[in-house]
């Protein structure tokens, strides 16, 4: 089959790789018929994520049509034919934390589990195509994808609705919903949204719906920002004013009440000498992710809010703004989204109309143009903002 | 050379006790082990080959069995590695899962063999330890030892890092990984 796979830093190919085929009892193969590019993915091809392979598949937001069932799966659950959604953390069912809903954090997916435990001091779940550290599991950017657990994971979607209508249930849309969720958000509250990328879109999009009376968009990208704007979200442009000013000026000076960083760990800096300060640092190793948007979120924040991370950091951070965390009685809430826990509720809410998740696809691409798919979604070029590819 | 385990697995204690008791059982998880065969009430035949390059086998016996609670191995007079074991059961505070806490000691030889069997544990000896115990979750609380692309041999995991591709592997090493 074909597949996108990662071929050193800063490069992904397209490649034949063999067919994948059941290797354990609740496997599952499934015929991706849609899969999409993540900024979680940009981190891979940036090299900023360790122990990635020449010839890794990538690829964890995919969805298709179950080919193969494994002994293990009851076929009350799944069989050949059906329509699902795979999500992105693989996780087991079975273990405690499967058990407390916390399935990103799964203790039996990750056949790596004890070099990912020596990095983070405990393990976390295997994820589809996304480095030998979360498992080593072949992505989903090809023709076809093996699902371990399958009778855990995967969402049959047996309504008509679209590919592109469900596909992002897989991994952004409960990512961004997520983030406010953890936020806790109350009818007064204004929820300020750190990047305007997918995963930030719909962190506002769920902001709303869970009631907020304002939400904020920072970002730089003038097309993001205005596509945050034309869904109804007010943009700030960190380029062109004050960060903290602004918002205090959006806010009668009290502050966000609640703030979301969905940029993660490449944020850029509005002045140039503190971003050259960091990617220097992140360069020589001496930290290993680049916390701009975290920083002003916390110290964004009015006191005893909520500063909820759902952008990726990897590593260690430096100049942690822990005395306006600490003073000022923040919270600070995060995680690999557990995308099992909201598959289901966001189907209902898709089918409602209440949340509309092809308002951010803008680029529709063959597998063959997975790399160009990257390169502008990389780059900002050509306005764009979600890569759906078809294989 | 001691080294010591923990997990907590989410299994009644009985269930998790009377696996461990049927040592035949442990060449499932324990990496180092072919097999470990019964032969007696209290006395078992253990053998060991792929880490340490060769055939090492032994007797051993059992020393304590409180069901449920406590068991200790250790291998009869004039083996090669002479080594033991206990493993202690514990009813974790969720009332739900088992905790349990694994100490064996190694008694490693001069020579050859005891080059390699030293070499087999590394720097680290209870990583061994701790891979094994992870396996034996996987088993009780999944039914399977897990396996990726990039790691699909199951329980020869760690020998083998760097890693293949994660890629899905061909007919031929499928073939090799799964022995069928
Ligand atoms: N927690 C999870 O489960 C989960 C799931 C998916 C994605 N993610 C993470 O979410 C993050 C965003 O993903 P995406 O697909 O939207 O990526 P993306 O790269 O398209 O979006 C990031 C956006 O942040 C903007 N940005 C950069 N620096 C900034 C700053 N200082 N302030 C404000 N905005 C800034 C960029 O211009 C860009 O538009 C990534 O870190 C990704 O890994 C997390
Ligand atoms: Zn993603
Ligand atoms: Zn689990």
């Amino acid at each position: 089959m074909k597949a996108t796979v990662w071929a050193g830093r800063n490069s992904v190919e397209v490649r034949e790789v063999p067919d994948p085929s059941i290797l354990s009892r609740r496997d599952a193969i499934v015929r991706i018929t849609s899969t999409a590019i993540c900024g979680s993915d940009l981190h891979l091809v940036d090299g900023y994520i360790p122990t990635m392979q020449n010839g890794d598949v990538m690829g964890h937001e995919f969805m298709g049509e179950v080919v193969e069932v494994g002994p293990g799966v009851p076929p009350d659950r799944l069989r050949p034919g059906d329509r699902v959604v795979v999500p992105f953390p693989i996780a087991c069912g079975a273990c405690a934390a499967c058990a407390s809903e916390l399935y990103s954090c799964c203790e039996n997916s990750n056949p790596n589990a004890g070099i990912a435990e020596k990095m983070f001091g405990h393990p976390v779940a295997g994820i589809f195509g996304y480095s030998h550290l979360t498992g080593g599991f072949a992505g989903g950017q090809a023709q076809y994808a093996r699902v371990p657990f399958a009778d855990v994971g995967p969402l049959k979607i047996t309504s008509d609705l679209s590919d592109e209508q469900v596909l992002f249930l897989s991994d952004i849309l409960p990512t961004g919903y997520m983030g406010a969720e953890m936020c806790d958000i109350q009818p007064s509250d204004v929820v300020a949204v750190w990047g305007a990328g997918p995963v930030g879109q719909f962190a506002m999009d769920s902001a709303r719906a869970l009631g907020a009376a304002a939400v904020i968009a920072i970002d730089k990208e003038p097309y993001r920002l205005r596509m945050a704007a034309e869904a109804g979200h007010i943009p700030v442009d960190f380029t062109e004013v004050d960060v903290r000013s602004q918002l205090l000026e959006l806010t009668g000076g009290r502050g966000p009440d609640k703030c979301i960083d969905a940029v993660g760990m490449e944020a850029v800096h509005g002045a140039s000498h503190i971003h050259a300060y960091d990617r220097l640092k992140q360069a020589a190793r001496l930290e290993t992710d680049r916390p701009h948007a975290l920083r002003q979120a916390i110290l964004s924040c009015r006191s005893g809010g909520i500063v909820s991370v759902i952008g990726v950091y990897g590593g260690f951070i430096d100049k942690f703004p822990a005395g306006a965390w600490m003073n000022r009685a923040l919270t600070l809430r995060t995680g690999q989204c557990h995308v099992h826990r909201y598959m289901q509720p966001l189907l209902e809410r898709i089918e409602r109309g209440e949340l509309d998740p092809t308002r951010i696809i803008t680029h529709r691409l063959s597998l063959d143009e997975a790399p160009h798919g990257y390169d502008i979604f990389k780059n900002k070029q050509d306005d764009c903002e979600k890569v759906v590819l078809t294989p | 050379m001691e080294v010591t385990g923990t997990t907590t697995i989410r299994r009644p204690v009985s269930e998790v006790f009377a696996f461990w008791r049927r040592l035949e059982n442990l060449s499932m998880f324990m990496e180092q082990l072919d097999d470990v065969r019964t032969t007696g009430e209290r006395t078992s035949h253990w053998r060991s080959s792929a880490p340490f390059g060769r055939n090492v086998e032994w007797d051993a016996e059992i020393t304590e069995d409180v069901t449920g609670e406590r068991l200790g191995w250790r291998s009869s007079a004039g083996a090669e590695l002479p080594n033991a074991g206990v493993v202690i059961f514990a009813p974790a505070p969720d009332g739900i899962s088992t905790e349990i806490h694994v100490a064996m000691e190694y008694d490693i030889p001069g020579g050859e063999a005891g080059k390699a069997i030293a070499k087999f544990f590394g720097d680290e000896p209870s990583q061994q330890l701790d891979d094994d115990l992870r396996r034996l979750k996987q088993l009780l609380e999944t039914g399977e030892i897990v396996r990726s692309d990039g790691a699909p041999w199951g329980k020869r995991a760690r020998e083998e890092f760097p890693q293949r591709p994660a890629q899905p592997l061909t007919p031929e090493e499928r073939k090799e990984v799964l022995g069928s």
